[in-house]
C-alpha cells in the first residue's frame, strides 16, 4: 500500500508542475458533430454528464460493473465509464437522449413503459441502450439468450422479468418487419 | 354518453413518469445543472477505530483546480448537541456527525472533503491526502460481538420496536413435546445498494438560502435536519428529491454525503456536489447481521405446542438499531405456548439500518425455514402444516385482523404453482443433471398509515395538479396520485399532473414502511373531494341551477371531465363550464389525511398486516451444487390494489431481492482490518438478469375498508418477506441438505450433510 501511495505522490507532483492540458476531440453525439476540448483523464460518462449536460447516461459504479452508463459507440454497446473520451476521436456516440423523445418514443422506450420494465428508472437508460446493442448484435433470439446477454445491466428494483418482456417484444417486432 | 369509461383506482395505468425515465429526462440528485458548481470527493478513514493525528493536504492542494480541503480542522460550525442532529427516523444513541472531531468510529468514515472545479481533479487530489491515525482495538466480527449483546433500557430503544409478548409456558411445553426441532439460523449483513449512489447537489443562492437536491427518501425530514444541524433556519433550506434512483431504506435517514456537501457549500459560499462512490455505498446503512435460535415443539399430527425464539442483530457502538425479529412467528401461528428473546450486539461499523421489510425479511424468513424443518419432522406437507397452525387472529397480541386473506393466498398460490405435483420426500425429483425441489413459505408485513397532506389545484381549463411532499423511490407514487385524482374527479390522467419530492409542498413523511400509497393516496383523495365540494357549490351559478337539491358530493358522479347527478344521469356539466359559470380561475385546496380518533381506537383493537404465500421451484446441479430459482409464485393479500401493473412490479422487485438474500447477497467482514471486504458490485453479488426466471404474482381479493381510508395496505415490502425461506426450503427439498445460513452459496451446499 505504501508503494502505491508513493507512486500517487509522484504523479501528484507531476500534475502540479504541469497542469492537465486538454486535447481536441471530435465526436458525433446523437447525430450532432461536436468539436470538444477534453482533459485526457475524463471518461466518456463524465464528459456526457458533467460537461455536456447529457445526464440520461447514469453512473452506478464507475467501474464497469453495473451497466447503468451503457451507451452505443458506433452502434456497439459500451460502458461509458470505462472509456476515456479522448480515445474515441471520430466516433459516433448515441445516448438515451438520442434514441427518442417523450412525444416520439423509440420502440424500446415505448415497450419499457408498456411493460413497466423499471421502477426507480436509474438503470433504465443503460438497459435500453444495452438492449439496442443486443438487437444490433443479432445473437439473442430466446428469452434465455436475452437474459444471459443483458446480464451486464443490473437492476436493483428487480424489473428483470419485465425488461425481458419489453426486449422480446421489440425483437419480435423487428423480426416481423 | 352516460356510460363513463373511467381510469382510476384499479386501472393498470402505465407509470405517468415513465416517458421521463425512459428518455433520460428525469433528473436525479447529481444531475441538476447549477452555476459555478464545485465537485467534492470524500476521503474515507482507512482504520476502523481511533483518532486522526494529522492530515497532510499539501499534495492535494497542489493539484490544479483544487479549491479547498475540508475536515474537522476547518469545517463550518455544527450543532454541538446530539438532539440537534435528530432526523425523522433517528434511533437512540449519538447520530453520526461528519468532521465533528478527530474521532474515527468505523472504517470508511468520511474524514475529509476535497473540493475542486472538476470531478476528476477532486478525485485525484483526494487520493493524495495523507492521514496519520492513532489506532485503537476494534471489533467488527459479529460472532465476537455477541459477548457484548444487550437489551437497551426503555428510553434507549427504538420507538417502533415491539417487544415479544410471551404466552403460556413455552419451555415446559417444548420439553414435553413429542416432536421437536431446534436449530440456529443466520443471515449475513446486506448492503442496500440502490443503483443511484447517494448524492447531493447543494445550490448556494448567496442570500443565506440553499437548495439541496438530495438522494433521500423524504424531503421535509432532511430539510429540518440540515437546518438544525448547521444552524441554517428551516426557511433557508429547500430539499428536492423529485426522482430517487432506488432506496430500499438506505435513504430513510440523511446520509453523510449531504452533510459534506452542505458543509462544503457553507465553507466556500458556493454550490457543491458530492456523490458517493459505489465503494462508499458500503460505508453506511446495511441490513443487520442476525443470529436466530428457534425451538419448536409439536404434537405428532403437526399441531404446534411450543415455540421459543431468541435472536440478536448487529448495531454500531454509537446507535441502538433494533428490529422486530422474533414476533412474526408469534403473531402468525396458533400455538398456545410461545416465548421470545431479543438483543442487539454492537460492533465498530456504521449503524445498521432498515432495509426492505426490516425485521420481517430477516425474522419471518429465518423462522419459516424452521417451520419447514418442523413440517418434515412431523411428516406433514409444509403447506398443510401451516394450514394446521393457521391463526385467524394475531396470536401474539390476541387481536383480530382488519383482514387476513392468507388462506386464499395459500390456495390460489398452490394451485397456480402446482404444489400438488410435489413428491413429499427430499431429493426425490430430478430432471437431467439437476435435482428439482419445491418449497414454500409465509410472508407477513405491517399495513401502515402515516399523516400526509396534499394540495389539489383545478384550473379553469380543466387541468388538475395534485401535489404533496411525498416521494417516489420507484414505488409509483406519481402514478398513484394521478390515479386517485382521476378516480375522484373523473378526469383523464393526461389532464392531471402529480408533483412531489420537494420540501416546499404540503407535509408528508419519509417514504418507507409501505405506507406511501395508502397515505399519499388518502390525502389526494381528500383534497380532490374538497375540490368536488367547491365545484358543487359553484354549480349553483349554472343556468337553471340543474344541480339544485343535490345533497353533498355523494349525490354526484364525476366522469369524463364532468359532474353528473346520480339521481338523474342526464343532468351533467363539464367542470370547465361549472368554473366558467362561477367565474373561477382555479380551485385550490389542501387537505391532510391522518388517523382520526376512531382509527386510533381501531388500531389498538385490531392488527393491520399484509400476508403472502410464496412458492418456489429450484433446480440444483447435482455435481456442481449450482442453484437456479426457476419458478416463483407469490400470492399476496394486501387489501385493495390501486394499480395492478405497478403493484406487480413491487412484488417482482421484492422477490428478486429475496432471491438475492437466499443465494447471493453477503457483505464480508475483514475482522483484522475492520472493513467490509467486498465493497463493489463485482464481489457483492446482487441478482442479475440471468439469475431471474419466471415470477408469477397473484393478488388475492381482500376488501378491507377499515385498514386505511382507501383500503390499501401497501406493497413495497411484503414481496421480499418469506421469499428467501421458500428458496431455502426448495433447496432442502431438492437436495436433502438443510443450510441454515443465508445466503446459500455453493460452498455451504457442498459442506452440508444430506439428511
Amino acid at each position: 500500500m505504501n508503494e502505491a501511495v508513493t507512486l500517487d505522490r509522484a504523479a501528484g507532483q507531476r500534475v502540479a508542475a504541469d497542469p492537465i492540458a486538454t486535447l481536441p476531440l471530435t465526436l458525433t453525439i446523437n447525430g450532432e458533430p461536436r468539436q470538444l476540448e477534453v482533459a485526457p483523464w475524463t471518461s466518456l460518462l463524465d464528459l456526457l454528464r458533467d460537461k455536456l449536460d447529457l445526464t440520461g447516461s447514469k453512473k452506478g459504479c464507475d467501474h464497469g460493473q453495473c451497466g447503468a452508463c451503457t451507451v452505443l459507440i458506433d452502434g456497439k454497446r459500451m460502458n461509458s465509464c470505462l472509456k476515456l473520451a479522448v480515445t474515441l476521436d471520430g466516433c459516433e456516440v448515441t445516448t438515451i437522449e438520442g434514441l427518442g423523445q417523450p412525444d416520439n418514443l423509440h420502440p424500446l422506450q415505448a415497450a419499457f413503459v408498456e411493460h413497466d420494465a423499471f421502477q426507480c428508472g436509474y438503470c433504465t437508460p443503460g438497459q435500453i441502450c444495452s438492449a439496442q446493442g443486443l438487437i444490433n448484435e443479432g445473437h439473442a433470439k430466446t428469452r434465455d439468450e436475452v437474459r444471459e446477454q443483458m446480464s451486464g445491466n443490473l437492476c436493483r428494483c428487480g424489473a428483470y422479468p419485465n425488461i425481458a418482456d419489453a426486449v422480446l417484444e421489440v425483437l419480435g417486432t423487428e423480426k416481423k418487419a | 354518453m352516460n356510460t363513463a369509461t373511467k381510469i382510476g383506482i384499479g386501472s393498470a395505468l402505465s407509470r405517468v413518469d415513465g416517458a421521463d425515465k425512459v428518455t433520460g429526462r428525469a433528473k436525479y440528485a447529481a444531475e441538476y445543472k447549477v452555476d459555478d458548481l464545485l465537485y467534492g470527493v470524500a476521503v474515507c478513514a482507512k482504520i476502523a477505530k481511533g483518532k486522526i493525528l494529522s492530515i497532510d493536504e499539501a499534495d492535494a492542494r497542489a493539484v490544479p483546480g483544487v479549491v479547498d480541503v475540508i475536515s474537522h480542522l476547518n469545517r463550518p460550525k455544527q450543532a454541538w448537541l446530539d438532539r440537534n442532529w435528530k432526523d425523522e427516523l433517528s434511533i437512540p444513541g449519538e447520530p453520526f456527525k461528519a468532521f465533528h472531531d478527530e474521532t474515527v468510529m468505523f472504517a470508511g468514515q468520511p474524514v475529509a472533503l476535497v473540493v475542486a472545479d472538476t470531478f476528476e481533479a477532486a478525485r485525484f487530489a483526494a487520493s493524495l491526502i495523507d492521514i496519520r491515525y492513532e489506532e485503537e482495538p476494534h471489533n467488527i466480527d459479529f460472532a465476537a460481538s455477541l459477548d457484548e449483546k444487550f437489551m437497551p433500557s426503555h428510553l434507549k430503544r427504538r420507538n417502533n420496536y415491539h417487544p415479544p409478548k410471551n404466552r403460556g409456558h413455552a419451555q415446559q411445553a417444548y420439553d414435553d413435546a413429542p416432536v421437536k426441532v431446534a436449530a440456529d439460523y443466520h443471515l449475513a449483513p446486506e448492503h442496500h445498494n440502490p443503483m443511484e449512489m447517494h448524492a447531493s447537489t447543494v445550490e448556494w443562492h448567496g442570500d443565506g438560502k440553499i437548495t439541496v437536491y438530495d438522494k433521500v427518501q423524504g424531503s421535509q425530514g432532511p430539510q429540518a435536519y440540515l437546518a438544525s444541524a448547521f444552524g441554517l433556519g428551516k426557511k433557508n433550506v429547500r430539499v428536492v428529491n423529485a426522482f430517487v434512483g432506488g432506496g430500499f431504506g438506505s435513504g430513510l435517514r440523511p446520509q453523510w454525503q449531504v452533510q459534506l456537501a452542505v458543509m462544503g457549500a457553507i465553507h466556500l459560499e458556493q454550490s457543491v456536489r458530492v456523490v458517493m462512490t459505489r465503494q462508499q455505498m458500503f460505508t453506511h446503512a446495511h441490513r443487520p447481521e442476525c443470529t436466530y435460535s428457534v425451538r419448536l415443539g409439536a404434537e405428532p399430527d403437526g399441531k404446534l405446542s411450543a415455540m421459543m425464539h431468541d435472536a440478536t442483530t448487529s448495531t454500531s457502538r454509537f446507535e441502538n438499531n433494533m428490529e422486530d425479529i422474533v414476533i412474526w412467528g408469534m403473531m402468525a401461528y396458533d400455538c398456545p405456548n410461545a416465548s421470545g428473546e431479543y438483543a442487539i450486539a454492537p460492533r465498530d461499523t456504521y449503524t445498521s439500518a432498515d432495509m426492505r421489510a426490516p425485521g420481517a425479511a430477516t425474522g419471518m424468513t429465518l423462522f419459516e425455514i424452521a417451520m419447514d424443518e418442523m413440517a418434515y419432522a412431523a411428516g406433514v406437507d409444509p403447506l398443510d402444516f401451516r394450514l394446521r397452525n393457521y391463526s385467524e387472529v394475531d396470536a401474539m397480541n390476541g387481536t383480530p385482523y382488519t383482514s387476513k386473506a392468507l388462506r386464499e393466498a395459500y390456495q390460489e398460490g398452490a394451485a397456480r404453482f402446482g404444489w400438488d405435483k410435489r413428491s413429499a420426500a427430499p431429493r426425490s425429483m430430478k430432471e437431467g443433471r439437476e435435482l428439482v425441489g419445491y418449497g414454500m413459505a409465509t410472508g407477513m408485513w405491517d399495513a401502515m398509515f402515516s399523516k400526509t397532506a396534499a394540495r389539489a389545484t383545478l384550473s379553469a381549463d380543466g387541468k388538475l395538479e395534485v401535489a404533496s411532499a411525498s416521494s417516489d423511490i420507484g414505488t409509483g407514487t406519481y402514478t398513484v396520485m394521478v390515479q386517485v385524482a382521476a378516480d375522484t374527479l373523473g378526469l383523464s390522467p393526461d389532464r392531471i399532473t402529480a408533483t412531489l419530492g420537494d420540501s416546499d409542498l404540503p407535509e408528508a413523511p419519509v417514504e418507507g414502511g409501505s405506507w406511501g400509497a395508502a397515505s399519499t393516496g388518502a390525502a389526494v383523495q381528500l383534497a380532490c373531494q374538497s375540490v368536488a365540494k367547491k365545484l358543487l357549490s359553484a354549480a349553483g351559478k349554472l343556468d337553471g341551477d340543474p344541480f339544485h337539491g343535490v345533497n353533498g358530493i355523494e349525490g354526484l358522479e364525476f366522469a369524463d371531465g364532468a359532474m353528473i347527478r346520480r339521481d338523474n344521469p342526464d343532468v351533467r356539466a363539464s367542470l370547465t363550464d361549472v368554473m366558467a359559470a362561477a367565474g373561477l380561475d382555479k380551485i385550490e385546496v389542501e387537505e391532510t389525511a391522518g388517523p382520526g380518533i376512531g382509527d386510533m381506537i381501531s388500531m389498538a383493537r385490531k392488527s393491520r398486516n399484509t400476508h403472502s404465500a410464496v412458492f418456489c421451484e429450484v433446480r440444483v446441479d447435482e455435481e456442481l451444487n449450482q442453484v437456479r430459482v426457476t419458478r416463483v409464485v407469490n400470492a399476496v393479500a394486501a387489501g385493495r390494489i390501486i394499480n395492478p401493473k405497478t403493484a406487480r412490479s413491487q412484488i417482482l422487485g421484492g422477490v428478486v431481492m429475496g432471491i438475492g438474500m437466499a443465494l447471493h447477497e453477503e457483505t464480508f467482514a475483514d475482522t483484522t482490518l475492520g472493513r467490509w471486504m467486498n465493497h463493489n458490485f463485482a464481489e457483492y453479488h446482487v441478482p442479475a438478469h440471468a439469475d431471474i426466471h419466471d415470477i408469477d404474482v397473484i393478488f388475492v381479493d381482500e376488501p378491507d375498508p377499515e385498514v386505511t381510508p382507501l383500503g390499501v395496505k401497501g406493497l413495497g415490502e411484503i414481496g421480499i418477506v418469506g421469499t428467501a425461506a421458500a428458496v431455502a426450503n426448495a433447496i432442502y427439498h431438492a437436495t436433502g441438505k438443510r443450510v441454515r445460513s443465508l445466503p446459500i452459496t455453493i460452498d455451504k451446499l457442498l459442506d452440508a450433510p444430506a439428511d
